[in-house]
């Protein structure tokens, strides 16, 4: 027979209880500028990279408190339910994107120009990622990183089994390199079928293949005259020829599992930002010895421009303003960046930085980013996630059936007229 | 208590109404643009596939696991030894959610990692089983899926309906010397009735919102082959800041439901007042009275 446990037990218990749940709360008070960041960077090394950031901060004395949700939509949805909703975060993970201009014209976000004008923004960050943080003259945006999504990443191995001495330098010698693969018996395209790679594969092909004029063109300019003109039905062709390198397993594959693919040796090349390289780093394998890189074909190739910011959501509580304007100077301080960017596979956002300890792609990806002119914006900079959405549904239907090329460049033009 | 039923569920309700005839993106903006988002709607390639799907899935989901649950629970109720032990077995699915179901029968179906590649090992060259990598086949898949996750429910419907037959049924049909299969089909069918209509009722639902595992094994691809309206709601809603044409989805998707479901709401009710009269006369005392 069980006995009941005696009252004056149970009160002691919940007596015990409550108090330790207050013993916290004088703590947190005593928490100096207390920020909660709202983001999603939950894999192992964009984890690594995002603890380069907390405790940057909180050696700026700040106290990080960590807000993580896994995926970027759910994270940017979470944030923004959480600021209508009157509890928002102090800061919150977006793309250097249109994502927030909504917010922005409904008085949402706190805009940093104190900090901006402190550090110079102007002059030391890049033209695109300035055009997408400065709105109507105010900063409302602080940038982290530069990612680029148009990176070439191939095997070395692959690559000698096929009897490939150089990178290519122009699409041609880069079909003629892929059908090499094929002979030897390799995967020649490593390929994830996943709607947003595609479309990632998609505005890479058309800004090293096509060109940047007819990149903006179709991006900047929602130009709807574009897609009936023959040069971007060529480009359209050529880029439905890719296909015929990648294997029949592709639909629906993870980018990290087509990665794998290229560091397994199976397969040759692979298309994909330069978050890969944490992928290559994890099987330690080190750029320029087991894999190699390059940012596009020739010279002069395009530098898609990409990246992570972090918004400020308005709040009225001054200590969450400093603690706000504290993160923005901590995101942005040179050291930080560094250490950030090791960790995350970009580049840091400011060229003055000591670039000596990065790896050989991101060198690399720096001293492309010192000319101005081969600075392009990803589509994500320029297009509504409206309209970017609409062409991301043509493109995957355009490389999954076998719908014809004018179809194709018909149904890019409607997108393009509608959004 | 009904004020708050009609405040949460209807007053949400029209709200979505509401914004789908704004221009709302991001956040609710209090503009009136007609129907513009539903001529939008109805232009879109990827909702009128995401519509025929939803049939698709709709009549092999429903039509698959009313079969194989009845014949489940029709083998079960067969006086098997280890009946707890199967009825586990098959109920288990169930408790999996359907994004865990999804993911398995993906790895499963993959052609490079699961069946294909197997049974190729296994010295089988020219097996192919790449339903889920090719457009014609994918949301047979995806069926296949949801039905080995949902029969196991219909089972256990099935089973309980079976077990409220009376025994002395049986020991007539026994008598009568009709053939087991003749009584199941002709006596016991009909009976199950109700049994079926729950059935029904709660793998409809699945139906229309089948999304989590659309998401989990094909993410809508290859291409737009596997697309539903769940998917094109939570899309517009949450990544393509497009809330406007989300709640035109919704309310497209709410209105498609109603229609289907009226005219059989109107057949039910219709019957149980021809019941109740036809009990009211049958009555002496009332007719009395």
């Amino acid at each position: 027979m069980t006995r009941k446990i005696p009252r004056p037990a149970l009160a002691l218990a919940f007596a015990c209880a409550f108090g330790a749940a207050l013993g916290v709360h004088p703590a947190a008070r005593a928490q100096a500028n207390r920020a909660e960041v709202l983001h999603w960077w939950t894999s192992g090394g964009e984890s690594a990279a995002v603890k380069e950031l907390a405790s940057a901060y909180a050696k700026a004395g700040g106290t990080w408190v960590d807000a993580a949700i896994a995926g970027g939509e759910q994270a940017r949805a979470a944030a923004v339910n959480r600021m209508v909703g009157g509890t928002p975060p102090t800061a919150a993970q977006f793309n250097t994107s249109r994502q927030f201009l909504d917010l922005i014209d409904q008085g949402m976000l706190a805009n940093v120009d104190v900090v901006a004008a402190q550090n110079n923004w102007d002059r030391i960050l890049p033209a695109p990622i300035l055009n997408s943080i400065k709105v109507k003259g105010h900063f409302y945006a602080v940038p982290v990183d530069i990612h680029m999504p148009a990176w070439f990443w191939y095997s070395k191995a692959a690559f000698a089994r096929a009897g490939i001495k150089d990178e290519p330098k122009s699409a041609a010698e880069f079909f003629a390199d892929l059908d090499r693969l094929k002979a030897a018996g390799l995967v020649p395209l490593a390929f994830g079928g996943q709607p947003w790679q595609e479309k990632i594969t998609f505005y890479a092909w058309l800004a090293h293949v096509g060109g940047p004029d007819m990149y903006l063109r179709l991006y900047r300019d929602k130009d709807a005259s574009l897609p009936a003109t023959p040069p971007f039905k060529a480009l359209l062709a050529s880029f439905r020829k890719l296909h015929d390198y990648v294997d029949a397993g592709s639909p629906n594959r993870n980018w990290n599992d087509a990665t794998a693919m290229v560091i397994s040796g199976k397969a040759g090349v692979q298309i994909m930002g330069d978050w890969a390289k944490g992928e290559f780093a994890a099987a330690h394998m080190t750029a320029g010895r087991e894999f190699g890189c390059f940012p596009g074909f020739g010279a002069k190739s395009p530098y898609l421009v990409a990246g992570d910011v972090f918004v400020f959501p308005k709040i009225a509580d001054p200590a969450q303003v400093r603690s706000q304007q504290l993160l923005a100077t901590v995101f942005t301080a040179p050291a930080t960046q560094v250490a950030f960017s090791n960790r995350k596979g970009s580049i840091p956002i400011r060229t003055d930085v000591d670039v000596k300890g990065l790896d050989l792609c991101a060198q690399q990806g720096v001293a492309i980013m010192k000319d101005a002119s081969r600075q392009l914006p990803t589509p994500e900079m320029l297009i509504s996630p409206d309209l970017e959405g609409s062409l991301q549904d043509v493109i995957t239907k355009f490389w999954n059936t076998s719908e014809s090329v004018d179809d194709a460049a018909k149904a890019i033009a409607a997108a393009l007229k509608n959004g | 208590m009904v004020a708050t039923v009609l405040w949460v569920y209807v007053g949400s309700v029209l709200w979505s109404m509401r914004i789908s005839v704004s221009s709302s993106r991001t956040l609710p903006l209090p503009d009136f643009v007609g129907l513009k988002q539903y001529a939008r709607l109805f232009d879109s390639e990827r909702w009128m596939i995401s519509l025929q799907n939803m049939a698709l899935f709709g009549v092999l989901f429903i039509l698959g696991c009313l079969a194989i649950g009845f014949l489940l629970a029709v083998s079960i109720d067969q006086r098997v030894r280890a009946e707890g032990l199967l009825r586990t077995i098959f109920l288990y699915p169930y408790a999996m959610s359907f994004v865990a179901t999804g993911l398995v029968w993906q790895w499963m179906l993959n052609p490079e990692l699961g069946l294909q590649a197997t049974v190729r090992g296994w010295g089988f060259p020219a097996f192919t089983f790449d339903w889920i990598v090719r457009q014609e086949t994918v949301m047979l898949a995806i069926v296949a899926a949801a039905v080995w996750q949902a029969c196991g429910l219909v089972m256990a419907l099935m089973l309980a309906g079976l077990r409220g037959i009376d025994e002395g049924l049986w020991m007539a049909a026994r008598i009568d010397g009709i053939p087991k299969w003749r009584v199941y089909a002709s006596i016991v069918l009909p009976m199950l009735g109700p049994s079926f209509g729950t059935a029904f009722v709660l793998l409809s639902v699945s139906v229309v919102k089948v999304f989590d595992i659309v998401v989990a094994m094909t993410q809508g691809g290859p291409g737009l082959a596997s697309e539903v309206p769940a998917k094109f709601i939570i899309d517009n809603l949450l990544v393509r800041a497009n809330i406007g044409l989300a709640s035109a989805a919704s309310t497209v998707l709410l209105l498609t439901v109603l229609a289907l479901l009226a005219p059989w709401f109107h057949a039910r009710a219709h019957a149980s007042r021809r019941a109740g009269r036809a009990a009211r006369a049958s009555d002496p005392s009332e007719a009395a009275a």
